[in-house]
């Protein structure tokens, strides 16, 4: 079994085994930056962390690949023949701005999935990124959110708009799965329910 | 006030099972202690220096008596009889344990009441002026909108790890009793001439360790937009503040960087997709919510009162009582009430189980079943006959609820400070004693006047020194505590911060610089002055030269004597 918990057909389930690999940048050894004295653990919006050697040495492999979006933005040329078979989705890290994805792609549905990656669970970015996928850029198909994903922010996660979660390896997305319905009827609109409360029933 | 339909009630009940399996997988060991931080302060649990402490949701600072009595209750069962009226109106218990908590919710969520966003770097509870509703200078009442947002924002899916903490306060008054300038949001509500209501939009306000006072970022927002366009300031917030720095991530330092004009281009570009979208205000829903916050049954009285009068010309403890802690009304023949919770040689805010009782019989019986928490950290009985003020007046009394000091010297504000807090730098209880003590004679509290003194244990300035006409600091300097004094802060429509005089005091020399800083207020004063138009006027000079002027403060002195 993977640990990938997927929408299929409004129904949540974990798959038995996901198709897609995530490409990643060559690690670097990146010196540990403090501020007040405190290691830094998120890196600033916008910020560019990767070097053209990273994105040059990115190893693509066949088949159905995420691709980093600084890779997507250098090398995308290269990749028009995959993403015509559909085989070519993007992923962000949490400080990489939506809009940069769009500049280079105005048009989404030639992905079939857009990846997340969240490095550390408290790090609240991923979910207006997803908001504006689904909402501003229209984007319909897989929106997965791997990393540092966790049971007790599956609720809000799904409610941004993310439709497959790579629960983080040492947990079980099948426990994971129940938290999906912590709340029955939330009050505010979103991306999933996207009316509030009142506009859904007749209150009081 | 707001009473809870199906929806709220189900949020609650699904909150406090959440809860309930988020703490067993905890203890259990299945969830990490960095993984349960955030949920637990989201439900307002903080690991503290002797036990968890819980802070209970007051939203925008109302009270029903039933309320009152289950939280007299539960500091029986589960705490130690007594709890804490915090800054943020809310409701702390000290001593709890954390396998008990799920319990406490359950209890807590009979009486429509719950612990969520309380903590965490959420948008947390919502405060309004104490006085809404109530209020002569008031042209609307706030609560309707802050129910509305309080609920939008519960449980708010983009919104739940936001860089630092989220705070909004309301108010509808001309005179800004609600701190507005001091909140990340602050919403002024006003007619405009035709009677819609229109807000004017402040952001980017923050004490702590960089104190700063908000701008104005909207002018006049129509009501209905209010959501939507809080919901586009917290996205551009969320994903463009400082998450590289805990101590610049609020959205304070995000404003100020990219200054107000290019925060609010950036705001109103991202509302131009959010406005007259699904969280748009319906008039219906405004209605529906509005219809709790109605006038009680007044009856239709005189606003002069002869027994009233007389007893006020006999017993001067009642007429101090009355001159200080009675406060007007919008209708004639009504008052309302403060009940301080600052008599010295207490915690200011510290109130036991008794006394929650006792004020929950006084509000059935003078003030319709509602009392407020105010941010001073006092109770508020809104709706009494002038009729019933000798009455109420006795029974407080006899209840330890009648000190005649509101806005006096003794009315402190203090945060729970070492003694408590695992965040404190240095102790605040004892400080705030020590300084009651000094200025416990009555006649001299009510000579000295109006001033507020506010005492914070750390730069998390949840006791507010900066905005305190006189504010007091506990910092920590080389492992022992040191209190830095700041004079000049202000709260309301002329909000400033205070300046600090110089270096810091040892705990036992507070009470003594304050006496100076009063000496030289009561000697520099024109009849009608405040310490705070002295402080305005003459500058901190003189005080700084009084304080200081026959010893080196503090650490120097001790060095010097070292010598």
């Amino acid at each position: 079994m993977s640990n990938l918990i997927k929408y299929i057909n409004g129904v949540p389930g974990v798959v038995a085994e996901d198709a897609w690999q995530v490409a990643h940048l060559p690690a670097v050894t990146e010196e540990v930056r403090k501020q007040a004295g405190k290691p830094v653990l998120f890196k600033l919006t916008g910020a560019e962390t990767a070097t053209p050697e990273q994105i040059s040495a990115t190893v693509i492999p066949a088949g159905k690949v995420l691709v980093p979006l600084t890779v997507w933005q250098a090398r995308k040329a290269e990749l028009a023949g995959r993403v015509v078979a559909g085989e070519i989705g993007v992923w962000l890290e949490t400080h990489e701005l939506v809009e940069k994805l769009i500049e280079s792609q105005q048009d989404l549905t030639v992905f079939p999935v857009i990846g997340v990656h969240i490095e550390r669970f408290a790090d609240g970015r991923a979910y207006s990124m997803a908001n504006l996928l689904r909402t501003r850029y229209g984007f319909k198909a897989e929106l997965r959110v791997f990393g540092d994903v966790l049971r007790d922010q599956l609720f809000y996660l799904r409610r941004v708009g993310f439709d497959a979660f790579e629960i983080r390896a040492d947990r079980s997305a099948e426990d994971a799965l129940a938290s999906l319905k912590d709340f029955s009827e939330p009050y505010q609109a979103s991306v999933v329910i996207d009316q509030p409360v009142w506009r859904r029933h007749a209150r009081g | 006030m707001y009473k809870y339909d199906e929806y709220d009630h189900r949020i609650v009940r699904e909150r406090a099972a959440q809860f309930r399996d988020q703490t067993r997988r905890f203890l259990a060991g299945e969830l990490g202690g960095e993984e349960f931080k955030p949920l637990r302060l989201q439900n307002g649990l903080y690991i503290q220096r002797y036990a968890p402490m819980l802070r209970v949701a007051v939203p925008y600072g109302m009270l029903s008596s039933a309320q009152l009595r289950k939280l007299a209750a539960i500091s029986r069962t589960y705490d130690r009889g007594y709890a804490h009226i915090s800054t943020r109106q809310n409701v702390q218990y000290n001593w709890p344990e954390l396998s008990r908590v799920p319990d406490i919710l359950d209890e807590l969520a009979e009486v429509e009441m719950h612990a969520i966003q309380t903590s965490g770097n959420c948008i947390r509870n919502i405060t309004v002026d104490q006085f809404a509703g109530i209020a002569p200078d008031e042209t609307v009442d706030p609560r309707p909108l802050a129910e509305i947002v309080r609920q939008c924002s519960t449980f708010h899916p983009e919104f739940a790890l936001l860089p630092r903490k989220f705070k909004i306060a309301m108010t509808g008054a001309r005179e800004d009793r609600a701190v507005l300038q001091m909140h990340d949001v602050g919403l002024e509500l006003y007619r405009a001439a035709d009677g819609e209501v229109l807000i004017k939009v402040w952001v980017g306000g923050g004490l702590g360790r960089t104190p700063i006072l908000g701008s104005v970022l909207h002018e006049a927002l129509p009501w209905r937009h209010v959501l939507t366009y809080i919901e586009a300031i917290v996205r551009v917030y969320n994903l463009h503040g400082r998450r590289d720095n805990s101590y610049k991530a609020r959205i304070k330092i995000l404003v100020k960087a990219l200054g107000i004009e290019e925060f609010k281009r950036q705001v109103e570009a991202e509302w131009v997709f959010l406005k007259d979208g699904p969280n748009t205000i319906t008039q219906a829903e405004l209605d529906r919510v509005a219809a709790h916050f109605t006038l009680p049954s007044y009856e239709k009285l005189a606003d002069q009162n002869a027994d009233f009068e007389a007893k006020l010309a006999a017993e001067r403890g009642f007429a101090n009582w009355v001159k200080r802690n009675v406060h007007t009304h919008k209708q004639p023949g009504y008052r309302s009430v403060t009940l301080s919770l600052k008599p010295t040689g207490t915690a200011p805010g510290d109130i036991t189980a008794g006394q929650f009782e006792k004020v929950a019989d006084l509000a059935d019986r003078f003030s319709y079943g509602e009392i407020r928490s105010t941010h001073e950290q006092n109770l508020l009985l809104s709706d009494v006959r002038v009729a019933d003020l000798y009455t109420l007046w006795q029974e407080a009394r006899a209840a330890g609820l009648a000190t005649p000091n509101i806005g006096l010297i003794t009315d402190i504000i203090c945060c729970p400070g070492g003694d408590f807090c695992d965040l404190a730098n240095a102790k605040s209880i004892p400080v705030a004693r020590s300084i009651q003590e000094v200025f416990d004679d009555l006649d001299y509290q009510h000579d000295i006047g109006d001033i507020e003194l506010n005492i914070s244990g750390c730069m998390n300035s949840c006791g507010h020194h900066h905005v305190g006409h006189i504010g007091v600091l506990g910092v920590d300097k080389d492992g022992s505590e040191w209190y830095q004094v700041s004079i000049g802060g202000k709260q309301g429509n002329d909000a400033s911060l205070g300046s600090v005089i110089g270096p810091s005091f040892a705990q036992d020399e507070v009470a003594g610089v304050v006496k100076r800083l009063i000496d030289v207020y009561l000697e520099s004063r024109s009849p009608e002055e405040r310490f705070i138009d002295v402080v305005r006027r003459i500058g901190i000079e003189p005080f700084k030269t009084r304080v200081y002027a026959d010893r080196q403060p503090g650490k120097q002195q001790k060095e010097a004597s070292n010598v």
